[in-house]
């Protein structure tokens, strides 16, 4: 089944550096907007996957984020809003030897793009999707996305936006995902491995970075950025690791911890201190089943984004579109030889007018 | 129906009736969406192909899967028009209507001229099932078909009688019901029988009883026929054998033909097939067939919508697949943002439109060619895209290879204009040798294609051919031509995002170009002794009934010149001169006139709109009255 996503993409034969990702054309973003740091941790990921740029692609959308691969040194598109995973399935169906990935937005992918995301991820097409996330309509200037707290005031919602939001992390589990992740534009550190184990994935991967629009909706993540309050509002999940947080405790985990509600199956939040660590769930990012990340998943306070978890919820291993097409090529010459157009043409039922 | 002459079938037991010889049948099988009129008429259509009969068929069917039963909304019907002669129709007026049921007479009646046969199955005549249709009396006793020399069949009876020996319910037999009215007309018509009675083996292979009930019916069918005194006569129609050029002929309908049109393209480009499709009434078929054809290296992707199947299609030419999508007019809607994106990223795609009755969902299962200027225009900014429209079904398979030519050699998403008429229309297919199908093999950019002033050499993705503007087709995976591309304005050359005004008025103009440049043949006029003052203009699938037409008004000593446009964007480069050519000119349209305003724009020239959107093809003799008083009026 499920080979490694890049098996088949040829590697780098020198030595790469951030440099040789590196477009020559003039980034314009705002100055301060988060997607500087994304661009910079992904260019500078790049040489350590060590595969030849020629077959790395990267497809946009609309939106502020969707310049991104014009800045990168690789084959690129800039295509129509919502639209990027429908045209990225295309080439990565039909190009198993490329690295394809997707960059879009909160309103590129959930809002006009929702539904090309959803199918994306139900069928598992080998693209690795970077969602950013900036919480508000940033290239149209200010209005509220599907994932603005309900009651935003922006331009287009003086009195206040009247939609709940999508929890990008829940919609992506519900449709089927076999990789979900989550990590923040400032924290280089944790992007980069959530990168590493997203490329690494077959199949699609969704990553949804928290991004800081300076403009439009800036502080927006603060409360997961500020060393104090990430205490308490940021829980990082780490595969095989307990699920603590917050201030530590005596043994230099967290003081708080994630357990089970033995009666309802629900995830709560727990003083260790208090209660102890046995109960404390450990994360199993590859757990068949993703109730239990979909519950982490609806820890996070959409308002304050208390209990945020960050880190890669779930990464399950089940067949991939593209490998899976390309079998049943091979079956179909199997079964019926190579193609003999001649043959086709003729079909069965044929007559012969002489000359 | 001439040259009525008596004389014994070759090759059949002299059955003592009388055989009469005609030069053409027009035969219309009717009943209800369960009754298997489509394969009825599918059977039959295949005996007269293989028997060497030429012809046209009309099936025409509603959107529902099974309508409510015995309803005039539920009627399907299918016309076959075969005859020892080339024919252009599926005919205007059938010379035998199969009625399965009232409401099969009911909706089909009003098209059968006095005088020709009519075959009832009695047994559906009953007082509930003609009330359903508003029939008080019963049509086959209160003089209604006076006229019409009609046979009353108790179909239904018949094959379950036939079928008294077969481990079959009552109820099985008498779905049997269709093949006893295949045998009885394939009696009528001297069809050979073998072919049915092996397909009938064939498909239902799972289960043999079922196969021999049928088979068992079909000959019931030709033995009542045979041996009943309602039926005295039987015809001849011979093979169409001075009609066809010499070779291999199959029979095959335009969806077919366009699928196996793409696959040869995907096969003498020697790139992959891709197609993103969503399904959708006419143009489902292509979506089946090509999924059928793996083992050609087709890859066909059933998209979550409209906008994913070209946006999956466009993904694939970006990576070096001859990309196609299929759709209908509502689809089209749907794909024109798409459609402007591939304008712009100039990469080769195959835009199907399998043009249906609009607007909105309109007649899903019936034809029109109302999407003219939704493919001409039907997208925001200045996004010329070239059209190509196959003018009968085994046109398709041409004109899908011409699309995949245009696309190709120019870089540009094209627009193959089929509809639902020729997409479900079948006629004989002479099958072309693979040497004598268009060389479509395209050259990747491979290195650098522009020297800089300090004399480095650079790769520049719009840097294009001189000849015909395309720009390079780099697919990712070739190493030092990475680039990247996208729908804002591009800088000539580079491909960089550009806002320069001069740059943007230049590049709209030089795209403009380029698909105004591209090559197609010039047209040709049907004008004999060019005497004709006035020219019939068609384009896509009226080109049957126009020139069925145009002969009929010939043959009654009028002068009429015919043209037929296959290419509509652009036009030939001599369309003009011949539109200039004529006092007068005559375009007939399944819609309000769009090609009649393209005329009229581009050349300046008064040319008269007919036109019609009943979903059906145009008569012929309707059509020929219309052109008859264009040139008398003179």
């Amino acid at each position: 089944m499920a080979d490694n996503a890049l098996s088949l993409v040829p590697r780098a034969e020198g030595k790469q550096t951030m440099k040789d990702f590196k477009s020559d054309q003039e980034v314009r973003w705002c100055p301060g907007c988060g997607d500087y740091a994304v661009l910079a941790a992904v260019q500078g990921f790049m040489p350590e996957l060590g595969l030849a740029k020629e077959n790395i692609v990267f497809v946009s959308g609309i939106g502020c984020s969707s310049r991104f691969p014009y800045y990168m040194n690789t084959y690129g598109m800039h295509s129509i809003h919502g639209r990027a995973p429908a045209i990225a399935t295309g080439l990565a169906a039909t190009r198993r030897d490329l690295s394809v990935w997707v960059v879009t937005g909160d309103g590129d992918a959930l809002s006009i793009g929702g539904n090309h995301l959803i199918h994306a991820l139900r069928r598992n097409v080998n693209l690795k999707i970077l969602l950013f996330n900036n919480r508000i309509y940033g290239l149209t200037k200010g209005q509220y996305s599907p994932t603005s707290e309900a009651g935003k005031i922006t331009k287009s919602t003086p009195m206040g936006s009247l939609d709940s939001p999508f929890n990008p992390v829940s919609l992506a589990l519900g449709a089927e995902a076999s990789f979900v992740a989550r990590t923040v534009d400032s924290d280089r550190k944790h992007l980069t491995s959530v990168l590493r184990a997203a490329s690494e994935h077959p199949g699609t991967a969704l990553v949804e970075i928290y991004q800081n629009c300076n403009i439009f909706n800036d502080g927006a993540f603060e409360v997961l950025k500020d060393k104090q309050q990430a205490l308490e509002a940021v829980i990082r999940l780490e595969h095989g690791e307990p699920i603590r947080f917050g201030a530590p405790a005596e043994d230099g985990l967290g003081s708080k911890g994630v357990v089970r509600e033995r009666a309802t199956g629900e995830l709560r939040i727990v003083d260790v201190t208090e209660e102890g660590t046995d109960e404390v769930l450990v994360h199993d990012a590859h757990a068949r089943s993703p109730m239990t990340a979909f519950a982490l998943s609806r820890l996070a306070d959409p308002e304050t984004l208390h209990h945020t978890p960050i880190g890669v919820l779930r990464d399950v291993e089940r067949p991939v579109y593209d490998t899976e097409m390309s079998d049943q090529l091979e079956a179909a010459v199997e079964q019926n030889g190579k193609g003999d157009l001649s043959a086709l043409l003729h079909g069965h039922d044929t007559w012969t007018v002489a000359g | 129906m001439t040259s009525q002459v008596s004389s014994p079938a070759e090759g059949r037991p002299d059955d003592g009736k009388e055989i009469r010889r005609l030069d053409r049948v027009i035969i219309r099988f009717a009943g209800d969406s369960g009754d298997g009129m489509q394969l009825t008429g599918d059977r039959f259509t295949s005996d007269t192909a293989s028997f060497g009969n030429d012809l046209s068929t009309l099936p025409n069917f509603p959107a529902e899967i099974r309508a409510p039963a015995g309803t005039l909304p539920g009627v399907s019907s299918f016309q076959l028009h075969f005859a020892d002669h080339d024919i252009l129709t599926p005919g205007d007026a059938p010379n035998v209507l199969v009625a399965m049921n009232p409401a099969a007479l009911k909706a089909n009646i009003a098209d059968v001229p006095r005088g020709a046969e009519v075959i009832v199955n009695t047994d559906e005549f009953t007082k509930r099932a003609m009330a359903k249709v508003g029939y008080d009396e019963s049509p086959l006793e209160d003089g209604s078909l006076d006229g019409y020399s009609v046979h009353p069949v108790p179909l239904t009876t018949l094959t379950v009688e036939a079928l008294k020996d077969f481990d079959v319910s009552r109820k099985d037999a008498g779905r049997s019901k269709n093949m006893f009215a295949l045998g009885l007309l394939s009696w009528m018509y001297h069809r050979p029988t073998e072919a049915t009675e092996q397909f009938l083996r064939t498909k239902f292979a799972a289960k043999p009883e079922v196969a021999e009930a049928n088979i068992a019916a079909y000959r019931a069918g030709w033995n009542f026929g045979e041996t009943t005194e309602d039926f005295a006569v039987s015809y001849e129609v011979a093979p169409a054998s001075a009609t066809f050029p010499p070779g291999t002929y199959r029979n095959i309908s335009g969806n077919l033909a366009l699928s196996y049109g793409l696959i040869a393209a995907s096969q003498r480009a020697d790139l992959p097939l891709f197609l993103g499709s969503y399904p959708i009434t006419p143009a489902s078929d292509v979506l089946h067939e090509l999924s059928k054809h793996k083992n050609f290296g087709v890859r066909t992707f059933q998209a979550e919508d409209e906008i994913a199947g070209i946006g999956a299609a466009l993904g694939a030419a970006f990576g070096g697949s001859l990309g196609v999508t299929t759709t209908s007019g509502p689809g089209v809607a749907l794909k024109s943002e798409t459609i402007g994106l591939a304008v712009s990223l100039e990469l080769p795609l195959v835009v199907v439109d399998i043009q249906r009755g609009g607007p909105s969902t309109g007649l899903p299962t019936k034809t029109e060619q109302a999407d003219l200027l939704q493919a001409m225009f039907g997208r925001n900014g200045e996004a010329p895209v070239p059209i190509v429209a196959p003018a009968t079904p085994t046109d398709c398979f041409d004109a899908a290879l011409e699309a995949a030519r245009i696309a190709l050699t120019y870089r540009t998403p094209v627009f193959l204009l089929s509809d639902g008429y020729l997409a479900n229309g079948s006629e004989p297919w002479r099958i072309p040798e693979l040497d004598e199908l268009p060389d479509l093999r395209v050259q990747f950019a491979h290195g650098p294609n522009h020297v800089q002033e300090d004399g480095s050499e650079v790769f520049q993705p719009y840097k294009r051919d001189p000849h015909t503007l395309a720009r390079p087709w780099a697919v990712p995976g070739t190493p030092g031509l990475e680039h990247r591309i996208g729908g804002i304005e591009k800088q000539d050359g580079t491909g960089n995002i550009s806002y320069d005004p001069a740059n943007h008025d230049f590049m709209v103009r030089t795209r403009q170009a380029k698909v105004d440049g591209v090559e197609v043949p010039e047209i040709t006029v049907d004008d004999p002794d060019r005497s004709a003052n006035v020219l019939v203009l068609g384009w896509g699938s009226t080109y049957g009934p126009i020139t069925a037409a145009v002969r009929r008004v010939r043959r009654e000593g009028g002068r009429i010149a015919q043209a037929h446009l296959r290419h509509l964007n652009p036009f030939p480069r001599n369309l003009g001169e011949v539109l200039a050519r004529y006092d007068k000119v005559v375009v007939p349209e399944m819609n309000l006139g769009q090609l009649a305003t393209l005329v009229r724009a581009k050349y300046l020239i008064d040319a008269e709109s007919y036109t019609q959107v009943r979903g059906l093809p145009f008569k012929a003799e309707q059509l020929a009255a219309a052109l008859k008083e264009a040139v008398d009026r003179g």
